[in-house]
């Protein structure tokens, strides 16, 4: 066992997604925000999340449904740019995004009370759906970072996804679940925090991949030296 | 026969692992699939690869067709129309005929399997043989403005399902039961879709007699006042007056409507001065359709109505810049200025298909961004997983699932 051999194992999970309609709909920011007061969280983290799974060789922006709708569907730019600037990094729950994106469009209401007019045309309205989630084992299990590095390069971006973004706001785990295993199995203090301050709202699926697959690297290289 | 692993060149080795980890989980069940025709028809040609696909993978999966003579067809044809919207004369007798042939295939159609997944409305009475297995509807039409009689009708057979699906959000309608989004797709091996040589593609530009020796501006659809070909004359008009391009209009008219015929000869009939319109009425024939819009430079659909809009799926695939109407499920394809130009009317087509003739690295950008969302998103592997997804969904109530 070398020095970057794990106390305990990394596995590899995946997550699959299908998404739930709720039926909910709206034309105007008034009606966005009564529904954003009750839907469920998995519908929040559907229209926070959805871009980054659904155009993985893009350009990330724009990063979520909301700012995207207030722009097209009801031309309120500046809305649109506060709500695409919500860093949704420093959150490590759906209950504290939603409050933010709440507090957003209700500021921006009160500053400018005729937005309240705006309503999109019907066809153009926004419908909120849920993400239903269903985590499977892909089998593969690692034991030290040269491992890690190689199921990295080849699990779907579904895992990564997963791994990243899901088990940490979604599951609440505070922490990506890569950083975690570095951290706690590894003692890899620094790699951990380095995987740890990467914004992944700001890369790509392939990109973040990528990129976390050259500090490791880096990381393997600077001990063998 | 194409093998799941055939596609493994174009998603992926790890995206097909997936599919296989799933199905593993779909070992014990039985899956019986349910429409009303075996052949012609996009839900016939979409259950014709994905049934042996599902039987690979170890999900045993049936596909049965019911029985309806000609009454019964005409009666869900017009149904059909009433869904998507259109005015339609639908009277008692109506009802009756649906309900009696429907009776006739509830006593004749055994449905014990676990899962029992009906497509469209033709099929839709047979949940009252529901037992204690699993029931799925799913709408491939458009139901955003349904005829509010005949949904109504069909509203009290779909409450007792287990599930609806839907093709795209504004699709759906309030309903008791749980509803899904699960896009249509298309399949990247097929004979519209899979790769062409260039001696393929010349073929069939010297069939029809179309020289590349300035812009081929394309719609492909059928003759249909929906799909707007005036429109898109009028589009390409403007497009000339500023760069010299040509326009093909290339499509069929299908048997079951007489107004196809009428809208090709006005369309003949607007065009016969420009030689640099070709109008083509073509015989149903994927590989031409496909070697044409991988010929085009740009490809328009500017449509007044869309179902979800395969055709714009078809060209994205293929890298092609579109340029399309904002309407039905074409939002869900392109993103715009991302993944395509989304247009509200003649002029804003117009100025789109400028801004990409004259930027053709702008046009190269956005065909690949287009390509790459429909590989993510709306290919056949996708809507495999979906389809397994959705039968595992019916035993797993919770938002996040551990299976």
């Amino acid at each position: 066992m070398n020095e970057f051999s794990a106390n305990s194992s990394f596995r590899f999970y995946t997550r699959l997604h299908l998404s739930e309609l709720t039926g909910y709909k709206a034309f105007t920011l008034k009606e966005l925000l009564k529904i954003l007061n009750k839907i469920s969280g998995s519908s929040i983290y559907y229209h926070t999340h959805r871009y980054l799974q659904q155009h993985q060789y893009l350009s990330p922006e724009p990063p979520n449904d909301f700012a995207y709708w207030v722009k097209e569907g009801l031309g309120e730019d500046k809305l649109a740019e506060r709500l695409a600037s919500i860093d949704t990094i420093q959150f490590t729950s759906i209950r504290e995004l939603r409050n933010v994106i709440i507090n957003t469009i209700h500021k921006y209401i009160k500053e400018n009370p005729q937005s309240k007019k705006r309503k999109a045309n019907l066809g153009q309205e926004f419908h909120f759906i849920k993400s239903v989630s269903f985590v499977l084992y892909t089998g593969y299990e690692v034991f030290n970072l040269k491992e890690f590095c190689e199921v990295l390069s080849k699990i779907t971006v579904d895992s990564i996804y997963y791994h990243i973004f899901e088990s940490r706001l979604r599951l609440e785990r505070g922490k990506n679940d890569f950083s975690n295993w570095f951290e706690n199995s590894l003692f890899e203090k620094n790699l951990a925090e380095e995987i740890e301050r990467l914004d992944p709202y700001t890369h790509t699926m392939e990109e973040l991949r990528n990129t976390i697959i050259k500090i490791i690297k880096k990381r393997i290289k600077d001990d063998q030296n | 026969m194409i093998k799941i692993d055939d596609y493994i060149p174009v998603v992926g080795q790890a995206v097909i692992d997936d599919l296989k980890r799933v199905s593993e989980k779909l070992k014990d069940k039985k899956i019986k699939n349910i429409n009303s025709t075996p052949v012609g028809g996009g839900v016939a040609e979409i259950l014709s690869r994905l049934v042996p696909l599902l039987n690979e993978l170890g999900v045993l999966t049936y596909w049965d067709v019911i029985k309806g003579g000609k009454s019964f067809f005409e009666v869900t044809k017009k149904f059909h129309n009433a869904i998507h919207g259109k005015k339609e004369e639908i009277n008692k007798k109506d009802f009756e005929i649906f309900l009696e042939v429907s009776e006739e295939n509830i006593s004749q159609m055994l449905v014990d399997e676990d899962i029992i997944f009906i497509h469209d409305p033709q099929p839709i009475a047979l949940i009252k043989k529901k037992k204690d297995n699993r029931w799925i509807w799913r709408c491939h039409i458009d139901a955003s403005n349904p005829d509010k009689k005949v949904w109504n009708f069909l509203k009290k057979f779909i409450i007792n399902y287990d599930a609806a699906v839907f093709s795209a959000p504004a699709f759906s309608s309030p309903l008791p039961i749980r509803q899904f989004l699960i896009s249509p797709s298309i399949d990247p091996l097929s004979d519209k879709n899979r790769e062409l040589s260039k001696e393929e593609i010349n073929a069939v530009l010297k069939k029809y007699g179309i020289l590349k020796d300035k812009p081929l501006i394309t719609q492909i659809s059928r003759f249909d006042r929906l799909k707007d070909p005036i429109g898109v004359i009028e589009v390409y008009k403007k497009v000339k007056k500023n760069i010299d391009c040509r326009l093909l209009l290339a499509g069929g008219t299908a048997v079951d409507d007489p107004e196809g015929m009428e809208v090709y000869n006005e369309v003949l009939e607007k065009t016969k001065h420009d030689k640099d319109i070709i109008v083509l009425n073509m015989q149903h024939n994927d590989l031409e359709i496909n070697a044409l819009q991988r010929a085009s430079d740009i490809i328009l659909q500017k449509s007044i109505k869309e179902g979800f809009g395969l055709t714009v799926t078809e060209a994205l695939w293929k890298a092609k810049p579109v340029v399309a109407s904002n309407v039905g499920g074409i939002s869900l394809q392109i993103t715009h200025k991302y993944s395509g130009l989304l247009c509200y009317s003649i002029d804003g087509a117009a100025f789109a298909v400028k801004q990409i003739l004259n930027n053709p690295k702008y046009g190269e950008k956005l065909g690949q961004n287009g390509r790459e969302h429909v590989r993510n998103n709306f290919l056949i592997t996708r809507h495999l997983k979906e389809y397994m997804l959705l039968f595992l969904s019916l035993y797993y109530k919770g938002d996040i699932n551990n299976i």
